[in-house]
This record gives C-alpha cells, sequence and structure tokens, in this order.
C-alpha cells in the first residue's frame, strides 16, 4: 500500500468499467416488450426473464460486492462464527425459498403485485400492514446501497485512488461511477443490471477459481493456510483476554452460528431487491428451478470466505490510506500483493461491478416499493402506469443520491450498522409476507403488532451489544436469548417475538370479533402460471385502454 | 389420479397428491436440519486434503443441497401436475 496509483490493474479496471457503462446504456434494447411504460417493464423487466438470466440476475443481485468485501474480512478479522456462517446461510437459503417464493411470483403475476407491500395489501385490505412493510423494505434497503459504494470505495483506495487530496480529487471517482450508474438505470430499468449480471459473475467466477488454485499454493499449501488462521483465531486479544476469534465453533457457539444462518436465510428474500428479481421471471418454475443452480454461487461464496484465512497466512495487511487498519480491505489487498497488475485489476473491476447490480436492482425496488405503496397508495390513487414508471425512474435517483451522501458524508461505520439493523428489521415483514401466502388466520392488526414488537425488540437489543473495547453501541448481531440462554442472531429472536403477538393480539381480536379486512386474492391466484388469465382492477383497466387503442388504431387504418 | 382431478374446475391449480408433498418436504428439510445441527460437524478431523471437517463438509451439503432441491422439485411438479386456470368468469363465485 501506499506505493501510489497501480496503472496497469486502474487501466483493466476502467476499461472494464467502461465496457459495463455501455452494455447499460445498450440494455434498453434488450427483449424490448410492448414499448409500454409501466412498472411491469421498467421495474420487472416486462416479467420475461427465463431460468438462466434469473441466475444471473439473482446471483448478481443476491451475493453484492459488500458481500465479497464483508465475508472474508471478517474470516480474517473473527473467524468462523462471523464469517463462515454464510456458507451454511446460502445453503439453506434454497430449500427455504422454494417452499414460499413460487407462490408469491404465482399471486403478484395473477394480480399483477410488483412489491412484497402489493401483496400484503391486496391480501389483508390493510393499508396500514402494507404502509408496515413498505417502510420497512426501504429502510432495509438504503444502508444495503451505501455499502455498495463501500465496496466499490476499497476497490478504489488499494489502487491507490481517492485517499487523499482534495475533497472533490478523492470523492471524484466514486461520484463518476455512481451517476453512469443511474443514468442508464434511469433509462433501461432492471434490463441494465440483468444484463451486466453477465459480465459480473463472469469475472467474480473467474477470479475465484484463479485465486483459490493459485494463492494457497503461493503461501505454503492449505495445510499451511489453516494452521495459520488456527493460530491466529486461538491468540488472545490483550483487550478482553479472550480468544481473538472462533476457529471452528465451540458448543458455546453452536447456537450463534446455527440462528446466524437461519436469520439470514429467512431474511434474504424478504428485501425488496430479492423479490423483484424474483417477480421478473417468466413463470413459476423459475424461481424453483433456480432454487437448484443458485447454490453454484455458495461455493464460491465459500471459497471467498477462506480468502481471508489465506490472507491470514500470506501475512497481509490491510491499511487504509489514512494509515488505519481496516479488515474491509484484506480482500482487496491480498489481490494486489499476490497477482500481476493486470490480474490484480480484472479482480478490482469484479468487486466493483459487483457493486453496480446490486446497487441498480435495490435502487429500483426501493423506489417501485415507494411508488406503489406509498405514491400510489396515499399520494395520488389514480395513477396511470406511465406516471408510476416516471415516479419510480425519479425516485430511483433519490435513493442512489442519498446513499452517495450517506456514504461520503458519514462514518462507513454507520452504514455498516445501519445494514447489521435492516437485516434485523426486514425479518420482521415475514409474517405478513409468508405466513400471509399460506393462511388468512392471522389478524392484520395482530400483524402490524407484531411488526412493532419486533421492530422494537430487534432495534433495542442491537443497541445494547456494546463493543467491549470502544464501548459504542449496534457493535455485533447477537445477544443472549431469551429462555433459551444461549447468544443467538437479534433478528430471530425478534421474529419469535414478532410471531407470538401477532398470533396472540389475533386470538384476542377474534375473540372480540374485530372484523379481518377484505381478501382479493383466491385460492388458485397461488398456484397460477405464465399462461394464465390476470386478474386485478388495474389490469383490466389498463387491458380495456389497450382494447380501445387497438380498436381506434383499427378503425384509422380501416 | 383421476380421483384427484373430479374437483379441477373450481379447485383448478391446486389439488395436489399430499403424500407426494410431504415426501418433497421431507427433501427440502434434509439440509436444513443437518446444517443447522451445528454439533454434528463442528470438528477438525477427519481432514481432508489438508481442510477440516468443519470446512469441506459444509462445501459437501452445497451439493448435497442442489441435490435435495432438484428431487423435491422433481416430486413436486408430479404432485401438483399444471392446471390452466379459467378465464375471469370463474372468479367472483369462488371466495377464499
Amino acid at each position: 500500500m501506499n506505493t501510489g496509483i497501480n496503472y496497469p490493474a486502474l487501466a483493466v479496471l476502467v476499461g472494464l468499467f467502461l465496457l459495463v457503462t455501455v452494455l447499460g446504456f445498450w440494455a434498453s434494447n434488450w427483449r424490448r416488450g410492448t414499448g409500454l411504460a409501466s412498472l411491469d417493464e421498467w421495474g420487472l423487466g416486462g416479467r420475461t426473464f427465463g431460468t438462466w438470466v434469473t441466475w444471473f440476475l439473482l446471483g448478481g443481485d443476491l451475493y453484492t460486492a459488500y458481500t465479497f468485501v464483508a465475508v472474508p474480512a471478517a474470516m480474517f478479522a473473527l473467524g468462523a462464527v462471523s464469517g463462515f456462517f454464510a456458507v451454511p446461510y446460502t445453503i439453506i437459503l434454497y430449500p427455504i425459498i422454494f417452499v414460499y417464493m413460487a407462490r408469491l411470483w404465482s399471486v403478484s403475476y395473477r394480480h399483477g403485485y410488483v412489491t412484497a407491500a402489493d401483496f400484503v395489501r391486496g391480501r389483508y385490505g390493510s393499508k396500514p400492514l402494507s404502509l408496515a412493510v413498505a417502510i420497512t423494505g426501504i429502510l432495509a434497503t438504503m444502508p444495503y446501497i451505501a455499502l455498495q459504494l463501500v465496496g466499490i470505495q476499497a476497490v478504489l483506495e488499494v489502487v491507490g485512488l481517492g485517499g487523499s487530496g482534495s475533497v472533490i480529487a478523492k470523492d471524484a471517482p466514486l461520484f463518476i461511477a455512481f451517476a453512469l450508474l443511474a443514468a442508464y438505470t434511469y433509462s433501461a430499468g432492471l434490463r441494465a443490471p440483468a444484463l451486466i449480471a453477465f459480465v459480473k459473475d463472469t469475472l467474480i467466477y473467474l477470479v475465484i477459481i484463479v485465486a483459490i488454485i493459485y494463492l494457497p499454493s503461493k503461501v505454503g499449501g492449505w495445510e499451511h493456510v489453516f494452521e495459520a488462521a488456527r493460530q491466529k483465531m486461538m491468540s488472545v486479544n490483550p483487550a478482553t483476554g479472550n480468544p481473538l476469534g472462533v476457529f471452528i465453533p465451540s458448543s458455546q457457539s453452536y447456537w450463534a452460528y446455527a440462528t446466524l444462518a437461519l436469520g439470514s436465510a429467512l431474511a434474504l428474500f424478504m428485501y425488496p431487491h430479492s423479490i423483484t428479481a424474483t417477480l421478473s421471471s417468466r413463470s413459476r418454475d423459475t424461481i424453483r428451478r433456480n432454487a437448484t443452480i443458485l447454490p453454484a454461487y455458495s461455493f464460491v461464496l465459500g471459497l471467498l470466505a477462506l480468502l481471508g484465512w489465506v490472507a491470514i497466512a500470506a501475512g497481509t495487511k490491510p491499511i487504509g490510506l489514512d494509515g488505519v487498519p481496516n479488515a474491509q480491505l484484506v480482500i482487496p489487498q491480498l489481490f494486489e500483493d499476490s497477482f500481476p497488475a493486470w490480474f490484480a485489476g480484472v479482480a478490482f473491476a469484479a468487486v466493483a461491478i459487483g457493486a453496480l447490480v446490486p446497487a441498480a436492482i435495490m435502487s429500483i425496488a426501493a423506489a417501485n416499493t415507494f411508488t406503489r405503496n406509498i405514491y400510489r397508495e396515499w399520494i395520488k390513487p389514480d395513477a396511470t402506469h406511465a406516471e408510476e414508471a416516471n415516479v419510480s425512474k425519479i425516485v430511483s435517483l433519490v435513493v442512489k443520491g442519498f446513499a452517495l451522501v450517506f456514504v461520503l458524508t458519514l462514518d462507513k461505520q454507520n452504514a455498516i450498522n445501519f445494514q447489521l439493523l435492516g437485516g434485523i428489521w426486514i425479518l420482521q415483514t415475514f409474517p405478513a409476507i409468508v405466513f400471509g401466502l399460506y393462511t388468512r388466520w392471522f389478524h392484520h392488526w395482530g400483524l402490524l403488532a407484531g411488526w412493532a414488537g419486533g421492530m422494537f425488540y430487534g432495534t433495542y437489543a442491537a443497541y445494547n451489544v456494546i463493543n467491549p473495547v470502544t464501548g459504542t453501541h449496534f457493535a455485533g448481531s447477537l445477544s443472549l436469548i431469551p429462555v433459551v440462554g444461549q447468544m443467538g442472531y437479534i433478528a430471530l429472536t425478534a421474529f419469535a417475538v414478532n410471531s407470538l403477538i401477532a398470533a396472540a393480539i389475533t386470538v384476542l381480536l377474534d375473540v372480540v370479533r374485530v372484523p379481518h379486512g377484505p381478501d382479493e386474492t383466491v385460492k388458485a391466484d397461488y398456484f397460477a402460471d405464465q399462461g394464465d388469465p390476470r386478474v386485478g382492477k388495474r389490469i383490466e383497466m389498463e387491458d380495456e385502454r389497450l382494447v380501445r387503442a387497438d380498436s381506434t388504431q383499427s378503425r384509422t387504418q380501416g | 389420479m383421476s380421483h384427484l382431478e373430479s374437483n379441477a374446475g373450481a379447485h383448478a391449480g391446486y389439488s395436489a397428491n399430499r403424500a407426494l408433498l410431504a415426501v418433497a418436504a421431507v427433501l427440502l428439510a434434509i439440509p436444513v436440519v443437518a446444517l443447522l445441527w451445528v454439533d454434528s460437524y463442528a470438528r477438525i478431523n477427519p481432514t481432508l486434503a489438508g481442510f477440516p471437517f468443519f470446512i469441506w463438509y459444509q462445501f459437501l451439503w452445497v451439493f448435497l443441497c442442489a441435490l435435495c432441491t432438484w428431487a423435491a422439485h422433481r416430486v413436486v411438479l408430479i404432485a401438483r401436475p399444471r392446471r390452466p386456470l379459467a378465464g375471469r368468469g370463474v372468479r367472483g363465485k369462488e371466495s377464499a
């Protein structure tokens, strides 16, 4: 580090970045649908993506640049419980989503739902519950977008850009990258990240496979890697008197490891960006077929996690341009130290482009949520499809602008804290969404009370996690599980609190006979597939409009 | 499966062979239970090519899990064959 700018790496990085920029702008012509300006087209790519496009899109969306930076960093700094849980998490994720995402696809296809809150609105007929789901989604997504920027920053910093000089010189590269991203997302919608995901995933696979074959032999083989990791994790942290980290979980951390994996797996597909990518697929079966082939990414993520331990054996020193050690830089730094400059450039491009795809999808998903569940629901109920698309496009810019300001003006730690909270919060929408796919037993006020209880408990418990060295709050995502008496993932405990409150209030409201809201769905909707007729007031309105337009056209032609 | 199709129509699309669905549920539960049971694999030995058991066992489950999910998918497709929904007229008479 501090060797100035790595020009060969920078040249490769800029070249690949320009390639995806061209692709992003060209994407508006890709698989062009009816040309109708609507959220289905701009925000869901026309719901036309088949198995492979969805595979790249979901892979590009779920396995973000921040994941690629943070998971090895956690392995490097704290070991298996903080880092390697990502592997069981992203394995059990797929049998879990296999169960309910096809249902969500079907009912959304049938009723033209674009967001999870759309479904909740239709299922329970409750505006407040739908709003709670929408706001939680937006709140959880914003810091996640900001963290994608942190991923790009880590790469730029290691290349030697952006650490010093005036404020403008410091942040200009990041600013330009994000402005380009915003521009092509604005014009091409979900088609842009879908296309760029091909480049992103190809680069990621290439880099990880090369790294995992080449690097361990360079530092003395896998046995040496694991021995170095074991020694580092066993060594005592002078500040706390405890071991520095975890090599292999001991009996005290079984619960932590399992609840982190389960809680994260349940939460991931509640994020708006996961739902957007799922709903953009062509058929009910696409997501289930993808549940079989997406684990390929989990394998790569596992290898990447191990690179955090390879960095221990390699003696990587992740020190920022400001001279402060920063574990987040460990993977870019390992690549710069060990690869020829041009290939380090390819690796950096993989991380940077890896940030663009999720950032684009997240901003689209947050914008869709705002448009459908806040703008249309509360501000302008008679908004046309074209108006909806326009509002979404503008909001996607606002969301990205906000993320940029967040990262440039606040301490990075804030983004990390908020993302940690976001994971806890988003799981609190699970009962309203997933339970709702199966049963109407829960009362919408019960679900809202449960949501509020889960949000409060989760936030409070996370606030009370205090770093023993620095004394700061939000120092982690584990706390004591009441009753069980073991350390566990706060999100999952909050989810249990949430479900219990929802059930209790439901029983209470049913006893005093508070009516449930109207349900616009029927059972068959949950099994609808591509080609089945679509229903719902708005779809019928749109169909009629098209029929009128058609007949006008044929009259003028005739 | 003709006895199942007797009530197609009003219930089109969702009548299913429950026994086969239960098989699929078990197939999907196997990887989840295996990986959440941390006690069963949090150990160093036996190592494989230098990898601790803890590490290579979880990598192995990437493939086993994909296999289970794939099998569950085949089973579900048999258990609940696709039945196209009728047009809009059917709605309104049904209620959930």
